[in-house]
C-alpha cells in the first residue's frame, strides 16, 4: 500500500537517520511512504493567533495534494505533526481561517479540511498492526526502554486525538511488540524545553535532565523520541542513550545494522 | 496600521479569559513556572482586567514553552497558552518588539542543532 509522505526539512538534513530507518521500516512491513512533490516546511510550531494565515499555507497545500492523492498525509516528525494536524482542525472548523485561505489560494475545489492526517505510530498500530509487527521482528530489541513523548504528539488532546495525554501507551505498545520491556516512568509526557533552548539554555538544561533523571531512576537502559528537536535536547543534556524509535524498528526487522 | 490594544490581544487570542475560574491548575501544571514574571492564570485574570501595560511588559513570554499542558488542565476550556502567545505576538508586531535578530543565530548553532529549532524560534521570536 501507498501513502502520501510529508518528511519535513529536519528529517531531510539533522534527523536523516529518522526518516531513513522510518522508510526502509515501512517497506518492509508492506507501506511505500510517498515523499508529496514540492512540499515546503510546516514553519516548526503552530501559529495559535486568530489572524495567522501565511504562516498555514504551507500545511494546507501538502493537506490539499494528499487530499487528491489517497485521501491520507502521513507525517513522522512530531512538530510536523502537530502543525499539520492543527491546522488541518482549523481548516475544518474555524471558518474565518478556511475562508482566508481558500480565498487566498483559488484551488480548483475549496479544501475544507477532508484529508486524514496519520503520525507513522499510528500507521503501524492501525494499518499494519502491532500483531504484525511482532510477528516480522527478526532481532528482538531486549533491553529496558523509556518511552519519551514529549508534547507536541499529545497535546491539545482534543485535536491530536493521539492517545490518553496524561497516561499514553502507543509508545509502550510499539516498544512491546519489537521484544522490548517497556518501562514508565513519571516525567515521559514533559516538555523537554523545546526552542526555548536557543535563547535561555538554563531552563531547557533543567527540564530535559529532569525527564533523563526520572528515565533512569526505573533503569531505563534506552530512551525513545519521535521529535528532532527532543531528541537535541536531551542528547546536550546528558542523554547518550536517547535514540529515535524507527532506528529500534529498523534493528528489530533487520532491515538495518 | 494596526491598532494595538487589550481588544487586539483578545481577537487574537481565540480564548475567553471570563470563563477563568482562578484555580490555578494551568499555573501549577506549567513547566516554565520558576522562570516567569507573570504565571500563567495571571496572564488570563490581566487580559480579563485590561492590564495592556503590564502585560506588554512581561518576561515570561519568552519563558512559555508552547507545550500545551496548561491548556490540557484547565477544566474550564481556557487557553493561557494563547493569550501568552497572543501578547507575545503583539510585542513583536509593534515596532522594535522582536526578541531574535538574524545576526543572533551563527554562533549559537552547533553541529548538532536540528533545523526545526531555529525554524521554531524564528517563528516564535520574530514578525
Ligand atoms: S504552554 Fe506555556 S504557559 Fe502553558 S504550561 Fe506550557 S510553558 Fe506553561
Ligand atoms: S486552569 Fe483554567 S480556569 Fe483554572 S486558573 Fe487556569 S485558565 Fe483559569
Amino acid at each position: 500500500m501507498k501513502i502520501c509522505y510529508y518528511p519535513g526539512c529536519t528529517l531531510k538534513n539533522q534527523a536523516k537517520r529518522l526518516d531513513d530507518c522510518a522508510r526502509l521500516s515501512a517497506e518492509a512491513l508492506g507501506v511505500t511512504m510517498e515523499e508529496i512533490p514540492e512540499w515546503q516546511c510546516c514553519g516548526g510550531v503552530y501559529p495559535m493567533a486568530k489572524d495567522e494565515i501565511a504562516t498555514k499555507l504551507s500545511s494546507v497545500r501538502a493537506l490539499d495534494y494528499a487530499k487528491h492523492h489517497g485521501g491520507t498525509l502521513l507525517t513522522l516528525c512530531s512538530a510536523c505533526h502537530n502543525v499539520i494536524k492543527r491546522v488541518n482542525n482549523d481548516m475544518a472548523t474555524e471558518k474565518s481561517i478556511r475562508d482566508k485561505v481558500n480565498n487566498y489560494m483559488r484551488l480548483d475545489e475549496r479544501y475544507e479540511g477532508e484529508t486524514k492526517v496519520i503520525h507513522y505510530l499510528e500507521m503501524l498500530k492501525d494499518i499494519v498492526g502491532f500483531d504484525n509487527i511482532k510477528k516480522a521482528v527478526k532481532n528482538p530489541v531486549n533491553k529496558k526502554i523509556g518511552a519519551y513523548y514529549g508534547c507536541l504528539l499529545l497535546r491539545p488532546s482534543n485535536v491530536m486525538a493521539f492517545d490518553n495525554p496524561e497516561n499514553p501507551t502507543i509508545l509502550e505498545d510499539f516498544i512491546s511488540a519489537i521484544g522490548g520491556t517497556p518501562v514508565k516512568y513519571p516525567f515521559r509526557n514533559e516538555c523537554c524545553g523545546a526552542y526555548v533552548s536557543l535563547t535561555n539554555k538554563s531552563l531547557t538544561e533543567q527540564k530535559s535532565k529532569k525527564i533523563l533523571e526520572s528515565a533512569a531512576a526505573v533503569g531505563a537502559e534506552l530512551v525513545l523520541t519521535a521529535c528532532p528537536l527532543c531528541y537535541y535536547n536531551l542528547k546536550k543534556n546528558g542523554g547518550d542513550n536517547v535514540v529515535y524509535f524507527t532506528e529500534l524498528l529498523a534493528k528489530a526487522l533487520g532491515v538495518t545494522e | 496600521m494596526e491598532n494595538f490594544d487589550i481588544e487586539y490581544i483578545k481577537e487574537i487570542s481565540r480564548t475567553d479569559v471570563r470563563k477563568c475560574m482562578k484555580c490555578g491548575k494551568c499555573s501549577g501544571r506549567c513547566p516554565a513556572f520558576n522562570d516567569m514574571d507573570i504565571k500563567p492564570h495571571q496572564f488570563v485574570t490581566l487580559l480579563g482586567q485590561g492590564k495592556f501595560d503590564v502585560l506588554l511588559k512581561s518576561k515570561a513570554i519568552f519563558s512559555c514553552l508552547s507545550c500545551m499542558a496548561c491548556v490540557e488542565r484547565c477544566p474550564r476550556g481556557v487557553a493561557p497558552a494563547n493569550v501568552i502567545e497572543a501578547v507575545r505576538d503583539t510585542v513583536e508586531r509593534m515596532q522594535n518588539g522582536n526578541a531574535i535578530k538574524a545576526e543572533d543565530i551563527p554562533p549559537i548553532v552547533d553541529d548538532l542543532i536540528p533545523q526545526q529549532l531555529l525554524v521554531s524560534a524564528y517563528r516564535k521570536y520574530r514578525k
